[in-house]
C-alpha cells in the first residue's frame, strides 16, 4: 500500500517539487526570512518613539548652527537644527532634501519657505512656528554658534524658558488600542504580498523555467498526466504559502503582540481564495512563453503596480479619490483589505465572503484561459 | 513473411514559417533494428524524430507506431516509447536516483527498476549527486537511463553523444550495444558523427535539407564506388559539403 503511494506519479511529482524548493536556500530566505526581516525593519521604524531631528535653513549672510530642542514625552523629542546660510545655499540644500524648510526674517517677522505638497515640510512648519513665534527674530539671528547646551525639559531658549513651556503642554492622548499601530496595518499586507509573490514566482516562473529547460517537453513525452503536473505544482505552492504565512504571524505575535481579532475560518477561506486567484494568474502568465526573461518582465508588470497601488505599506487613501475605484478591485487590494478587516477589525464571513468569492472566480477565470493557451511542448 | 514494422513514416512533410524542415520522408523500421539518421545540423533530423515521438505533428503524411497513429493512441504509445531530447536540463537540486524515481513513476515503475537502470547506465556511484553536478557524459547517461526506464520497445535518441569527449561517447555506445544484444528494442538515433552511425547501426539513413539522400547498410552505401572511403566522403559526393560544416 505504502509502495503504491510512493510509486504514484502525483506523489513523486509533489515530492520532487518540494525537494527542489527546500534545497534552494534562496527560496527559504525570500519566502520566510525576507517578510520577517521586513516586518522587523518597518515595525521598529514606525513603532519606536521618534527622536527626530529636523534641519531648518535660517537665511543669513553668515554661517553656523545651533539647536532648539522641543521636548515631548508623548510624541518624542524634536530637535530643530537651525543652520544659518545665504539664500542661494538654502535653495541648494532644499533641492538636496537636506533641509525641507527655509526661514527668513523680514520686517514683519518670520517667513517660512517650503513646498506645501511635502507633508514632512508641513510638519516641520507646524511644529517650528509656535516655537519661533515666542522668540524675537533679533535674538534668533544674533544667537551664537552651536555649543550651547539646553536643559532637557520644556523648550529652552536662553531667556524664554517660562514663555515657551506652554508650547509643550501637549494635548495628545497616545492610543494603545490593539490594531491601531502601524505594525498591525503592515502584517496583513505582508501576508497578502507573500501570497502574490510566492504564486507568481514559485508557480509562474517555475513553470516557465521548466519549459525553458525542455524538461516540460520531456515529461509530457511520457504517460505523465498533465493535470498531475499542475496539481503538484499548486499543492506544493499552497503548502509553502501556509507555512510562510504561519511563521510570519507567529513571529508578529511574539515580537509585536499581534493577534487575530476576527473569525479564523473566514481568514483561512480568504487565504485559500487569495492563493487560487494568484495561482490562476501565475498559470496564465506562464502559459505560453519559454523565455525566463519574458516571465520576469510579466511578473514585474503584474506585481509592481499592485505593490504601489494596493496599500501594502501605506494606505491607498493617500491617492486621489478618482483612483480609489480602480485600486479597490485589484486582487492584491482585495486580499490585503480582507486580511486587515479580519486581523484588526474583527471581521467574519459577512465581510469577507464577497472578496473571497471574487478572488476565487478571478483565479478560476485566469486558470481556465491559461490552460486553454497552455503550451506543453 | 517479414514481421510487421514498429515504425512507418509515409510521405511526411513539415514546415516552420519559411523553413521546409522535412520534405516527403518515407521510412520503415522493423523490430530489433538500429537505425541512424545521419546528417549535418539543420538537416531536419530532430523535426523528423520529434514527429515520430508524437511531440510535433506533420503538416501532411502519415506516421504509425506499432501500426497505430498517434491520434487516439497517445496513452498506449507513450508506454512503449523511450526517448531522449537534445539539451534537456533536469531539476537541478534533485539527485540522479530521485530523478529516475520521478520518471519511473510516470510509467508505474518502482524502486527496483530504478536500481536496475542505475546499474545499466553505470551511475550507481552518482545516485546521490544532484543532476546539476553531473558531468556532460553522466548527464547523457542519465538521459539514456530515463529513456530506458520503461523497457521501451522503441528507443528514439536525439544526438545522444553531441558535445561529449571520445571516452564518454564510447561509454554510451557500450550501453547501446549491450542493449541490442539483450533485447529486441528498435532504435532510431540521430547524429552527425559518421563513426557513431557505423558503430551502432546496421541501417544508415543519410538526410539533408529535409530529404533522404540515401539509405542502406554500410556495404550498400559504400559498396558501389571504390573511391568512397567513408560516410563523410559519401556525403560530400552527394551534396558537395561535409557533414560537420
Amino acid at each position: 500500500m505504502i509502495d503504491r503511494i510512493r510509486n504514484n506519479q502525483l506523489w513523486q511529482l509533489i515530492r520532487a517539487n518540494t525537494l527542489e524548493k527546500i534545497r534552494e536556500p534562496g527560496v527559504l530566505f525570500w519566502g520566510i526570512g525576507f517578510p520577517i526581516l521586513m516586518s522587523i525593519g518597518l515595525g521598529l521604524a514606525f513603532t519606536r518613539k521618534p527622536e527626530s531631528v529636523r534641519h531648518v535653513a535660517l537665511i543669513s549672510a553668515d554661517t553656523g548652527s545651533y539647536s532648539i530642542i522641543l521636548k515631548d514625552d508623548k510624541l518624542g523629542n524634536t530637535t530643530f537644527s537651525m543652520e544659518r546660510m545665504p539664500w542661494e545655499e538654502a535653495m541648494v540644500q532644499l533641492k538636496r532634501g537636506h533641509v525641507n524648510v527655509a526661514v527668513s526674517i523680514g520686517d514683519s517677522g518670520y517667513r517660512y519657505h517650503f513646498d506645501p505638497m511635502n507633508p514632512d515640510a508641513q510638519l516641520t512648519y507646524v511644529r517650528l512656528s509656535p516655537v519661533l513665534n515666542k522668540i524675537p527674530s533679533t535674538d534668533i539671528i544674533q544667537h551664537p554658534a552651536s555649543s550651547i547646551q539646553y536643559p532637557a525639559s520644556g523648550i529652552r531658549h536662553p531667556g524664554y524658558e517660562e514663555d515657551l513651556s506652554a508650547v509643550t503642554a501637549s494635548e495628545v492622548d497616545v492610543l494603545t488600542v490593539t490594531g491601531t499601530r502601524y505594525i498591525d496595518f503592515l502584517i496583513p499586507g505582508l501576508i497578502a504580498m507573500g501570497v502574490m509573490f510566492s504564486c507568481l514566482w514559485g508557480l509562474g516562473y517555475g513553470i516557465i523555467d521548466t519549459r525553458s529547460k525542455k524538461l516540460l517537453r520531456r515529461m509530457i513525452a511520457t504517460p505523465m498526466k498533465r493535470t498531475n503536473y499542475l496539481v503538484a505544482m499548486i499543492t506544493v505552492r499552497l503548502i509553502m504559502n501556509v507555512i510562510e504565512a504561519a511563521l510570519l504571524v507567529l513571529f508578529a505575535w511574539l515580537a509585536f503582540g499581534i493577534t487575530i481579532q476576527g473569525n479564523i475560518p473566514a481568514l483561512l477561506v480568504l487565504f485559500l481564495a487569495g492563493n487560487i486567484a494568484f495561482s490562476g494568474i501565475g498559470i496564465f502568465l506562464a502559459c505560453h512563453t519559454s523565455k525566463t526573461e519574458i516571465g520576469n518582465a510579466f511578473i514585474n508588470v503584474i506585481s509592481m503596480p499592485m505593490m504601489i497601488l494596493s496599500g501594502i505599506f501605506f494606505s491607498y487613501h493617500n491617492f486621489p479619490d478618482w483612483v480609489i475605484p480602480i485600486i479597490k478591485p485589484l486582487p492584491l487590494t482585495m486580499l490585503a483589505d480582507g486580511f486587515r478587516s479580519i486581523f484588526i477589525e474583527g471581521a467574519g464571513f459577512a465581510q469577507t465572503a464577497t472578496p473571497s468569492l471574487i478572488l476565487t472566480l478571478t483565479g478560476v477565470v485566469f486558470f481556465t484561459i491559461g490552460l486553454k493557451l497552455f503550451k506543453w511542448h | 513473411m517479414s514481421p510487421s514494422p514498429v515504425i512507418e513514416v509515409k510521405n511526411v512533410f513539415k514546415s516552420f514559417k519559411t523553413v521546409h524542415a522535412v520534405r516527403g520522408v518515407n521510412l520503415t523500421i522493423y523490430p530489433g533494428q538500429f537505425v541512424a539518421l545521419l546528417g549535418p545540423n539543420g538537416a531536419g533530423k530532430t523535426t523528423l524524430v520529434e514527429m515520430i515521438e508524437g511531440i510535433q505533428k506533420p503538416d501532411s503524411g502519415e506516421i504509425r507506431i506499432l501500426g497505430k497513429p498517434w491520434k487516439g493512441h497517445e496513452k498506449e504509445l507513450r508506454q512503449v516509447i523511450g526517448l531522449s531530447l537534445q539539451e534537456t536540463r533536469y531539476i537541478e537540486k534533485l539527485t540522479t536516483f530521485e530523478t529516475l524515481r520521478l520518471f519511473g513513476s510516470f510509467f508505474g515503475m518502482g524502486k527496483e527498476r530504478v536500481e536496475e537502470v542505475l546499474q545499466l547506465v553505470g551511475l550507481e556511484e552518482k545516485r546521490k549527486a544532484y543532476t546539476v553536478n553531473l558531468s556532460g557524459g553522466q548527464r547523457q547517461r542519465l538521459a539514456l537511463g530515463i529513456a530506458l526506464i520503461n523497457h521501451p520497445r522503441i528507443l528514439l535518441l536525439d544526438e545522444p553523444t553531441t558535445g561529449l569527449d571520445p571516452n564518454a561517447r564510447r561509454e554510451i555506445w557500450e550501453i547501446l550495444r549491450s542493449l541490442r544484444a539483450s533485447s529486441d528494442t528498435s532504435m532510431i538515433l540521430t547524429t552527425h558523427y559518421m563513426e557513431e552511425a557505423e558503430q551502432l547501426c546496421e541501417q544508415i539513413i543519410i538526410i539533408d535539407e529535409g530529404e533522404i539522400l540515401k539509405e542502406g547498410t554500410m556495404k550498400d552505401l559504400l559498396g558501389e564506388d571504390s573511391s568512397l572511403k567513408n560516410l563523410d566522403d559519401l556525403f560530400t559526393a552527394l551534396t558537395g559539403r561535409r557533414l560537420h560544416d
